[in-house]
């Protein structure tokens, strides 16, 4: 269970640069899609199942099928690299170590979309990624994969490099879209969907960094192969970025259906709790996805191991389960606070909402201000059910997703650890030095 | 001509109308309140979400219901499709929870504050509020600031509907303000001071749904139900003309143009005719305008009940059907 295709050449030195990456079998996919039909290369990615990994899990080769290529108007890719979800920091690793990798993987995409120009929408804060990036568009420009007649087929393709501000919602695709086109970024009132009408009103596909990093192998050995990975419904192998108490945090590539007990306690991945800790939570797919006690998480409400897929994460619904998401792998020992952790991420919520449309706005800001109250030893036993309240009434009502993503999370925390959001109101002198293991921890 | 539900009301109505405007076609109760949609200001609608419904059935090709409660000032109907609205308690719900969010900021300065009584917010939470609030935070605030000679923003009392920067974008040269940063600490502004002046800039007063941007000419004046407002028209060469004159006595205290039982106007109005005729010669006087009976200006004055009929409708009658004419009174 330990496969490897984004990561395989990881440990090639030099494999940053154009020559490296030629040499070891790189833009291979390119010359192969360009004597294949358009259509085929997204029959092929329906084929392998890929889905989506920017976090909804949608199916990638589904979602290039809707672009509408019977109007006769320009077509663009946009690779999401707008990758600001705290817990996940996968798209970083891929673009820093394997730019040609990413590269390929947009020549790719872009033939079978039949795109001319397509955009790297990159975070802000990602400075140094944007020069990587640039000088493999360069190398892959001189050496006639990009540009204009692409290896003498005719085939014209620009790939721009586009920053965004350091915004958290331009990770949204319609805000990205917005953005990119030089507006505020505020996500747009769907449908029309980017399939139909995207970028500066022509259809768009917009994709994550990873999603597209997998499409080389897919058109390189065919979607069955790439099916015959991983579970069914979850195929493929997809990175994920561990961090929290653990021996051995970093982003490590996993075939999905990993028990999920393998990938925290083996030595090959996490390598188990850190000082010997006992595991009290994990949040199992960036800071929107619920959080789950330690008794949920590794096993599910019927008893089952739980696996590294996106059904077995989701399974039991939000009542016991999770979801996958983008891949922020974030462990929790005893000593961890919950309701400082929740705290901390509906500042974040509070902090990019857009400010567009009225529950996430004011509802955010709200919730951060009953959670840093509880945390700090000021709150009463109403504000739970209050907090309880104003988040079911920000969920599902919202434009775009980040309503539900700020959320979940605190609709969780209550679920779970409600003892210990009383146990903040019944102790606030206690809660004030930091004495947090009241919540029983599993013992593994 | 398509077939749509709205609380167990069925109509037919084009084909790409919103599910607001097929109610709006029913009327009354149905109609979902709208905070930031504008029928004639294209663009808006969706933000504020107070005019969220549930839809029970997609379509008759497609029976399945929306998994999450809609905005209908933005979904097109489709055909045999159910809405409910007032009937479902899951959307009266959220409703309350929407006019909750939009008065967590707000500083509920009502009887300070010049649009009372024309606010939409006011009716809004009036219909849909909870009697008291929840929230004990301090709610954001801003300094009154002058944007332009004509017009005074109110930051703390915006619920950021987007609908000036549309009027500036629609119906002006240029914009030269805007949403500035972002999430709660947005706030509509101008470009580094620069003031908003414009032919048409005080139409962006009439598109606010609260006392955000007030007219400076009018602020602390009067209340706006010891008004009496009389529809009046003049020549003009930049605009219909047509436009509502709040009098008290024989004095004009303020201009707008006409809005209607949704506040909304349907002919904005220029600069010249709302600042610059406060005389009653300067206008042909219609009479009174006939105002919603439930809105508080209203209060004391006249309803539509009592509006005389005109002259034709009496000589028309003869005396034998004039007896059994009760109808009117």
């Amino acid at each position: 269970m330990s496969r490897k295709i984004l990561l395989d050449k990881i440990g090639i030195a030099g494999i940053e640069t154009f020559p490296v990456y030629r040499s070891n079998g790189g833009y291979a996919s390119v010359e192969k899609a360009l004597k294949m039909q358009p259509a085929d290369i997204v029959e092929e990615v329906k084929k392998s199942g890929l889905r989506g990994r920017g976090g909804a899990g949608f199916p990638t080769g589904l979602k290039w099928s809707f672009i509408d290529k019977k109007s006769g108007r320009p077509r663009y890719l946009v690779c999401n690299a707008d990758e600001s979800e705290p817990g996940t920091f996968k798209d970083r690793f891929l673009m820093e170590k394997l730019p040609h990798l990413v590269l390929e993987g947009m020549i790719t995409a872009s033939i079978a979309l039949e795109a001319n120009l397509s955009f790297i929408y990159v975070r802000g804060e990602f400075r140094w990624i944007i020069k990587i990036l640039e000088k493999a568009i360069v190398e892959a420009k001189e050496a006639g994969f990009l540009g204009r007649n692409i290896l003498g087929t005719g085939y014209n393709l620009e790939i721009v490099v586009q920053t965004g501000a350091g915004a958290y919602i331009c990770g949204e695709e319609t805000a990205l879209i917005e953005s990119l086109e030089g507006k505020r970024g505020n996500p747009r009132i769907k449908p029309p969907f980017p399939a139909v009408s995207g970028l500066y009103g022509n259809p768009t596909v917009v994709s994550n960094v990873e999603s597209i990093a997998a499409v080389p192998w897919i058109v390189n050995n065919g979607g069955a192969e790439y099916a015959k990975i991983g579970v069914p419904k979850s195929s493929g192998t997809k990175l994920i970025s561990a961090c929290g108490n653990i021996n051995n945090p970093g982003v490590y590539e996993i075939e999905l259906g990993l028990p999920v007990k393998d990938f925290l306690f083996a030595p090959e991945w996490c390598g188990g709790m850190k000082n010997g800790k006992r595991l009290k939570a994990v949040v199992a797919g960036g800071s929107s996805v619920p959080i789950l006690p330690a008794g949920l998480f590794l096993k599910t409400a019927n008893g089952e191991d739980r696996l590294m897929s996106y059904e077995s994460l989701a399974d039991g619904g939000f009542a016991t389960g999770t979801m996958l998401g983008s891949g922020g792998f974030i462990v929790y020992d005893e000593d961890q606070c919950i309701v400082r952790n929740t705290w901390n991420f509906t500042r974040f919520y509070h902090h990019e909402s857009c400010g567009q449309c009225s529950p996430c706005r004011e509802g955010t800001g709200w919730m951060e201000r009953i959670l840093h109250n509880i945390e700090n030893g000021h709150g009463k036993m109403s504000d739970i059910d209050l907090l309880w309240d104003v988040q079911k009434k920000i969920e599902g009502n919202t434009i775009c997703p980040l309503g539900d993503a700020a959320a979940w999370p605190v609709a969780a925390a209550i679920r779970h650890f409600r003892d210990e959001f009383e146990w903040h109101i019944k102790e606030p002198k206690e809660c004030m030095v930091r004495n947090f293991g009241i919540a029983e921890p599993a013992i593994v | 001509m398509i077939k749509v539900t709205i609380d167990g009301i069925e109509l037919e109505v084009e084909e790409g109308t919103t599910i607001m405007n097929a109610a709006r076609k029913i009327g009354g109760e149905v109609v979902p309140p709208a905070m930031c949609y504008y029928t004639s200001l294209k663009g808006s609608g969706g933000k504020c979400r107070a005019c969220l419904v549930k839809v029970a059935q997609g379509s008759a090709k497609d029976p399945r219901p929306m998994p999450k409660l809609v905005a209908s000032c933005c979904t097109n109907v489709q055909d045999g499709m159910v809405v409910l609205n007032s009937t479902s308690p899951e959307v009266l719900e959220t409703r309350r929870g929407i006019v909750e969010f939009l008065l967590v900021n707000h500083p509920l300065d009502c009887p300070i504050c010049d649009q009372a009584g024309e606010c939409e917010l006011q009716n809004f939470a009036f219909d849909h509020g909870l009697q008291k609030t929840r929230s004990e935070f301090h709610r954001r605030e801003f300094d009154p600031i002058d944007i332009g000679p004509h017009i005074k923003l109110h930051m703390t009392r915006c619920i950021l509907c987007y609908r000036c920067t549309m009027v500036a974008d629609q119906l002006t040269e240029e914009r030269v303000h805007g949403v500035l940063w972002r999430g709660e600490a947005s706030e509509i502004s101008t470009y580094i001071q620069k003031a908003v002046e414009n032919d048409f800039s005080g139409n962006m007063i009439d598109v606010c749904p609260v006392g955000a941007l007030t007219d400076r000419h009018f602020r602390f004046r009067n209340r706006v139900w010891f008004l009496n407002p009389m529809d009046a028209h003049r020549n003009c060469s930049k605009c219909s003309g047509k436009v509502v004159l709040w009098m008290r006595g024989e004095e004009v205290y303020r201009v707008t143009a006409r809005k209607d039982q949704y506040d909304e106007v349907k002919e904005f109005i220029c600069n010249e005719c709302r600042w610059d005729h406060y005389d009653t010669k300067d206008w042909v006087v219609e009479g009174p305008r006939a105002v919603e009976k439930w809105s508080v200006i209203t209060a004391n004055k006249y309803s539509k009940e009592t509006v005389e009929l005109p002259e034709q409708l009496f000589s028309k009658l003869d005396n034998a059907k004039w007896d059994s004419f009760e109808g009117v009174t």
